[in-house]
């Protein structure tokens, strides 16, 4: 379904990605873990367009998407939840969520969808008239997830949807996006909590500075050593 | 004189409020200060008169073309002067404005000459020049109802474009977050082109009233007009399109008291004394934005 080849992007002068290769098959949650600053959000930023390639490609069903616009992108079925969530604070949830659907015409779905997402998070349709900047965190990741999932997207990419969370937010988080990707969208997860992350996803991907360095099944790179060493805080 | 002065500065302070909202739009989707903006209104003006005079359309199809002419050079001064600064420091697009703001009016100059014209008054209907109402010595004229009127319903228009509509809230969801707009699949320089489009009009059509009521336009008059509206746009807040209204009426009627009570020689000096005000007391504006901002 996506695929990136040697991709490498900079910000600026610095180079944040050196060569990050990897695919994502139709159903599956891929999952990117590593330490700060390996690339793992630069990598999603990548496939979005907001942070251009300087080399390598990214293909999407088949589609070059390399040089795509950040909107075209949306429109073939990619959507990001993006790091620190980037609700719009002085818009309602109501109006985040239409905000989450902007590229559909179809209105009666986008009702439908409304109406899943108040049934995915009961807590959002209570709070839909309030702005979104006066939800807690963990609403707000909520709003995320419901937003990018308006958009009906093929693939969900996820930016550390457990960070600055309550314990037993990240696991009502975490069913959510098994449930999710269990209604059939394709999801590539990025996450600080190794651990939960491989728990949920079938594959992964290990990034150390802007490289792949490992990649397996969840099973595999849960009981590997290195990985258990530096991610998962085990020897 | 009481009522007389308020009228007036009412009628000033809606004018000034339709130039501040388009310092405030784009100011809010792009955090530029467009200087050029007081151009956009001078140009209204010019292509209204030029309209009635070399094509000879009549006075309201001449409004609404000359609103379209400006809307399509705010897209193009958009795209030529500051798309291309759109990641560079704030400062360049900042000096690039002021610059598009001297090369417009110079421009101007170079097509309609430096001489104040009147505005062709066979072309104005009758009755806008009639007065409305007169009690004792308070005077209302039809011409300034009609600016009430036209600017109110423009105001309420954009209202319910910005509260209302798809693209509307795509251009609030823009000044709040762009990356995040931009993830929604919203295209941001379409949105951004909507935005400068909007606001020239509104623009325009202050441009066309204020030649109309003081009947006289010159190249140049988009220099203070464009000050004026700027300070208005800061007094209500810088970025709040209710901000900028409020504002605008908030100095039109300061700067008739003053020039009323005072002497009219400290007209601008009124306006600007309450912008400071504001500033020093109040700096995010009357309406600034002071949003509950966890994300």
């Amino acid at each position: 379904m996506l695929e990136m080849w040697g991709v490498q992007a900079y910000y600026g002068n610095i180079q944040a990605l050196k060569d990050i290769s990897l695919s994502v098959q139709a159903g599956e949650i891929v999952t990117l873990i590593g330490a700060n600053g390996a690339g793992k959000s630069t990598t999603l930023m990548t496939i979005s367009s907001v942070v251009a390639v300087r080399a390598g490609s990214i293909s999407f069903e088949g589609q070059d998407i390399t040089k795509m616009s950040t909107d075209r992108v949306v429109g073939l079925g990619i959507t990001q939840v993006p790091e620190g969530r980037m609700i719009f604070p002085a818009l309602t949830v109501l109006e985040n969520l239409r905000m989450g659907g902007y590229l559909r015409k179809d209105r009666d779905g986008l009702k439908e969808d409304e109406e899943h997402a108040f049934q995915l998070f009961p807590i959002l349709k209570e709070r839909r008239r309030q702005h979104g900047g006066t939800l807690s965190g963990g609403e707000q990741q909520m709003l995320a997830i419901a937003r990018a999932l308006m958009a009906r997207p093929r693939l969900l990419l996820l930016d550390e949807p457990s960070l600055g969370l309550a314990p037993i937010v990240v696991e009502n988080i975490f069913e959510v996006i098994a449930q999710i990707n269990a209604e059939g969208t394709t999801i590539l997860l990025v996450e600080q909590n190794a651990q939960m992350a491989l728990q949920v996803a079938h594959r992964g991907y290990v990034l150390e500075t802007g490289r792949v360095t490992m990649s397996g099944t969840s099973s595999e790179l849960l009981a590997d050593p290195k990985v258990r060493e530096a991610y998962l805080g085990m020897d | 004189m009481l009522e007389q002065q308020l009228i007036n500065g009412l009628t000033l302070g809606l004018i000034y409020a339709l130039i501040a909202v388009g310092y405030t739009m784009v100011y809010g989707v792009i955090q530029l200060i467009n200087f050029a903006h007081g151009e956009i209104y001078m140009l209204g003006a010019f292509f209204c008169v030029t309209f009635i005079t070399a094509v000879g359309l009549p006075f309201y199809v001449a409004i609404c073309m000359a609103m379209i002419c400006c809307s399509l050079c705010g897209i193009l001064l958009d795209i030529i002067a500051y798309r291309p600064l759109r990641k560079a420091p704030r400062l360049a697009a900042l000096i690039t404005a002021i610059g598009m703001s001297i090369f417009l009016q110079n421009l101007a100059l170079i097509i309609w000459g430096s001489r104040s014209k009147p505005f062709p008054q066979m072309a104005v209907p009758g009755y806008l020049k009639e007065k409305a109402l007169v009690m004792g010595d308070i005077s209302l004229t039809w011409l300034q109802l009609f600016i009430f009127a036209v600017a109110i319903s423009m105001m309420f228009g954009l209202f319910l474009i910005i509260n209302k509509t798809r693209i509307g809230t795509a251009m609030r969801a823009l000044s709040q977050n762009k990356t995040a707009a931009a993830l929604m699949g919203i295209n941001v320089n379409f949105v951004i082109s909507f935005t400068f489009a909007l606001g020239s009009a509104m623009g325009a059509v202050a441009g066309i009233l204020v030649s109309v009521y003081y009947n006289t336009l010159y190249p140049t008059m988009g220099y203070t007009a464009g000050v004026k509206a700027f300070a208005a746009a800061v007094l209500g807040g810088i970025g709040s399109v209710p901000g900028a209204m409020v504002g605008g009426i908030v100095l039109g009627v300061a700067e008739a008291l003053g020039a009323g009570y005072v002497s009219s020689l400290y007209r601008d000096g009124v306006a600007y004394a309450v912008m400071i005000a504001v500033i020093i007391f109040r700096p995010s504006g009357i309406l600034g934005r002071s949003v509950i901002d966890k994300a």
